[in-house]
C-alpha cells in the first residue's frame, strides 16, 4: 500500500510498503476513505518531538471501512464505517473506565521509555513516535488499529466523510480546550492560535456557552475564519501589545479563561521569544512556551488556563509567579476523544456544527509532501489538508 | 558466591485479588508474560519444572516448588536444592484502594552461583533485572486487563527492504502511484 512516511526532519514521502496485518486478536484493519494533516503532525516534521524514526507512517486523523476483524473482535464486522480517535485505548484499565482515555495504562508498547522522560506513560497514539507507541499512522491506504472493538467509533448512514473525519481528533481536542475552561455564562474566553485545532476551541467555547471569544492570531485567513465562527479578532501584526489589547477589551479584568491552542513552536517578537529560539536551536529547551506565558499573563485572577497545544520536554521561564498570584487553574493534555465523540458526533447529525468549515485543501495522497510543506509554510491560504488515499 | 539478587517490583491491575490469584497460580500461564520463561510445567500440586532461555540458545532448568500459598492473597516459591541456580520469588495480591482492583507485589532473588550458569542467569536479567520484572509484570497487567500484549512487531513501515518510493516534495512519480498495488484494493466490496 502507499503510506506517507516520516524520513527526517522537513522530509515526509510516500513508499510502497507492505499491507497492515492483524498482529492482535481485537484488531481490526481499516480501509482508509479520508485522513488529513493535523497541526501537531507539524511539530513531528519540524523534528521537535523526539524518538521519530526513519520510515515512521504518519497520520492520526483518519477515518474508513472495517476490511477485516481480529478473532477477538467481537463488536466489529467487515464493511463497518469507522472513526478512528487518534488515542489508542485499551477499555480495560482504571483510565479507560475512568474517561480519562488519552491516559489508557495499556496501549503504548513502549511505556518504559516514556515512563523514563514522564515518570508514567499516556495512550499510544497513532503515527506520533515512539515515546507514544510507534504506531503506524493513518495517512496510507490502510491500517491496523489495536483495540479496535474499544476505540473505533461506527458510524451508520451516508454522511459525508468531511463532516465526520475531524471528530478523531481536532473537533474534540478544540472542545475539550474548551471544556476545561469550566465555562460559566458571561464568560469571556481568549483563543490564542486559530488553526484548526484554535477554530473548534472557539466554536466549542460558544456552544458550552460563552458570551465573548476573543481570538489572537496574524494570519489574515485564520482571523477571518474565527471572525465566522462567531469570535472577535485581534491581529498581532495590527495592535502594539496583545496583552493590553485583551485587557482593554475585558474592561480591564481579563478573560475568564486562556487557551493555548499553538503549543511548543510558538512565535513572537519579545525578548524572550529570541531566548526560547535560541535555546531551542541548542537543544537547551526543547519546546518555546511564548503563547503560555501570554496566556497565563493574560488570564483573569482566578481564571483557568486551557492547553490543548501540544508541550514534548521542558520550558524554561514560566511566570510562575504570576500563576500563583492570580490563583490560576491550569488544564492540559492529550484529548480524551472517546468521551466527546457520541455527543460531538450527534451535534454533527443534528445540523449544529458542520466541522468541514476548516478545510481549505483536499489533496490525493500522493501529494501529502507537498501539503505538509504548504501547511508549515502556511501558504495559499492553507488552513486544513484532507488527504484522499 | 556473589551476594544474592533481589529485585521489587509492584503494578495495579483493575481486576479482583481472586481473578489474579487465579490467573498466576496457573504456572502454566507464567511463560505468556515472563519474557525469558520458555515453560513451566507442574511436577505435582506443589512442585514445577521450570525451563528459561539463556543467551546462545541455550536453556537453563530447575524444579522449583511452592512454599506458601493463600488463596487470593500470596504464592510464594523457590527452586529445590541442587538446582544449578538457587531462587526463587513471591507474588501478593491487595485490593487497592478506591475500587482500582489489586495490588500486585512481585519479589524475585537469585543466588548468582558464578560459572556458567551464573553468568547465564547474569544475561537474562541484564543489567537492570528490575526493569526486566517491571516489564514482564506491565505485560501481566496488560494481558488480565485488556486479553493481549500490546505491540508494534509485524506492522508496516517505510523501512522495510521491500518499501519503494512514490511520491516526494515537488515532483512527482512518472508511473500512476496505485500501479504497485494493494493485496486488498481488489477484495475490498
Amino acid at each position: 500500500m502507499r503510506a506517507v512516511c516520516w524520513m527526517g526532519k522537513k522530509d515526509v514521502s510516500v513508499e510502497n510498503v507492505p499491507d497492515p496485518t492483524i498482529i492482535n486478536p481485537r484488531d481490526a484493519i481499516v480501509k482508509i476513505t479520508s485522513t488529513a494533516i493535523c497541526g501537531s503532525d507539524l511539530h513531528l516534521y519540524d523534528g521537535y518531538i523526539p524518538s521519530m524514526e526513519k520510515g515512521d507512517i504518519l497520520g492520526h486523523e483518519f477515518m474508513g471501512e472495517v476490511v477485516e476483524v481480529g478473532p477477538g473482535n467481537k463488536r466489529l464486522k467487515v464493511g463497518d464505517r469507522v472513526l478512528v480517535p487518534f488515542t489508542i485505548v485499551c477499555g480495560g484499565c482504571y483510565f479507560c473506565q475512568k474517561g480519562l482515555w488519552s491516559l489508557c495504562d495499556n496501549s503504548n508498547p513502549k511505556a518504559a521509555m516514556a515512563e523514563k522522560l514522564y515518570g508514567y506513560s499516556g495512550a499510544g497514539l497513532f503515527g506520533y513516535s515512539h515515546l507514544y507507541g510507534g504506531y503506524a499512522g493513518g495517512q496510507a491506504e490502510y491500517a491496523r488499529v489495536p483495540y479496535a472493538d474499544a476505540g473505533a467509533f461506527k458510524i451508520e448512514g451516508d454522511i459525508p466523510d468531511e463532516k465526520v473525519l475531524f471528530l478523531t481528533d481536532i473537533f474534540p481536542t478544540g472542545y475539550m480546550a474548551a471544556e476545561n475552561c469550566s465555562i460559566e455564562g458571561g464568560d469571556t474566553v481568549a483563543v490564542f492560535g486559530c488553526g484548526p485545532v484554535g477554530q473548534f476551541a472557539i466554536r466549542s467555547a460558544y456552544l458550552l456557552g460563552a458570551e465573548r471569544v476573543i481570538a489572537v492570531d496574524n494570519v489574515p485567513e485564520r482571523l477571518r475564519m474565527a471572525e465566522e465562527g462567531g469570535a472577535e479578532v485581534i491581529d498581532e501584526n495590527e495592535v502594539d501589545d496583545v496583552l493590553d489589547e485583551l485587557d482593554m477589551r475585558t474592561g480591564g479584568m481579563g478573560p475568564d479563561s486562556c487557551i493555548d491552542a499553538v503549543g511548543m513552536e510558538a512565535h513572537g517578537d519579545g525578548l524572550d521569544f529570541l531566548y526560547d529560539k535560541a535555546k531551542q536551536a541548542m537543544r537547551l529547551e526543547s519546546d518555546r512556551p511564548t503563547v503560555l506565558r501570554m496566556a497565563i499573563q493574560a488570564c483573569r485572577k482566578g481564571g483557568t488556563v486551557s492547553l490543548p497545544g501540544v508541550y514534548g520536554g521542558f520550558v524554561d521561564k514560566m511566570p510562575m509567579g504570576t500563576a500563583f498570584a492570580k490563583g490560576l487553574t491550569m488544564k492540559m493534555g492529550q484529548t480524551h476523544v472517546p468521551r466527546y465523540l457520541p455527543e460531538l458526533y450527534d451535534l454533527v447529525q443534528n445540523g449544529k456544527i458542520d466541522p468541514s468549515f476548516v478545510i481549505t485543501h483536499r489533496l490525493p495522497l500522493d501529494e501529502a509532501p507537498n501539503g505538509y510543506d504548504m501547511f508549515v509554510k502556511k501558504e495559499d491560504g492553507c488552513i486544513k489538508i484532507v488527504l484522499k488515499p | 558466591m556473589a551476594d544474592p539478587v533481589e529485585v521489587n517490583e509492584s503494578f495495579t491491575v483493575l481486576k479482583s485479588p481472586e481473578e489474579l490469584f487465579a490467573f498466576w497460580r496457573r504456572l502454566e500461564n507464567l511463560p505468556s508474560f515472563m519474557k525469558h520463561i520458555d515453560s513451566v510445567e507442574n511436577i505435582d500440586d506443589r512442585r514445577s519444572h521450570w525451563r528459561v532461555r539463556a543467551p546462545g540458545g541455550s536453556h537453563v532448568e530447575w524444579d522449583a516448588e511452592i512454599v506458601e500459598e493463600e488463596t487470593g492473597r500470596l504464592i510464594a516459591w523457590r527452586s529445590l536444592p541442587g538446582s544449578e541456580i538457587a531462587n526463587g520469588g513471591s507474588v501478593r495480591f491487595r485490593p487497592a484502594t478506591g475500587n482500582r482492583g489489586t495490588v500486585v507485589e512481585v519479589t524475585l532473588f537469585y543466588e548468582p552461583p558464578g560459572g556458567r550458569a551464573g553468568a547465564g542467569l547474569a544475561k537474562i536479567f541484564g543489567e537492570e533485572p528490575h526493569i526486566q520484572v517491571r516489564e514482564d509484570l506491565r505485560r501481566f497487567k496488560q494481558l488480565n486487563e485488556t486479553g493481549e500484549i500490546p505491540t508494534i512487531e509485524g506492522q508496516p513501515s517505510g523501512r522495510g527492504p521491500d518499501r519503494e518510493k512514490v511520491g516526494g516534495r515537488k515532483k512527482r512519480s512518472a508511473e500512476p502511484a496505485h500501479a504497485a498495488g494493494s493485496r486488498r484494493r481488489e477484495v475490498t466490496p
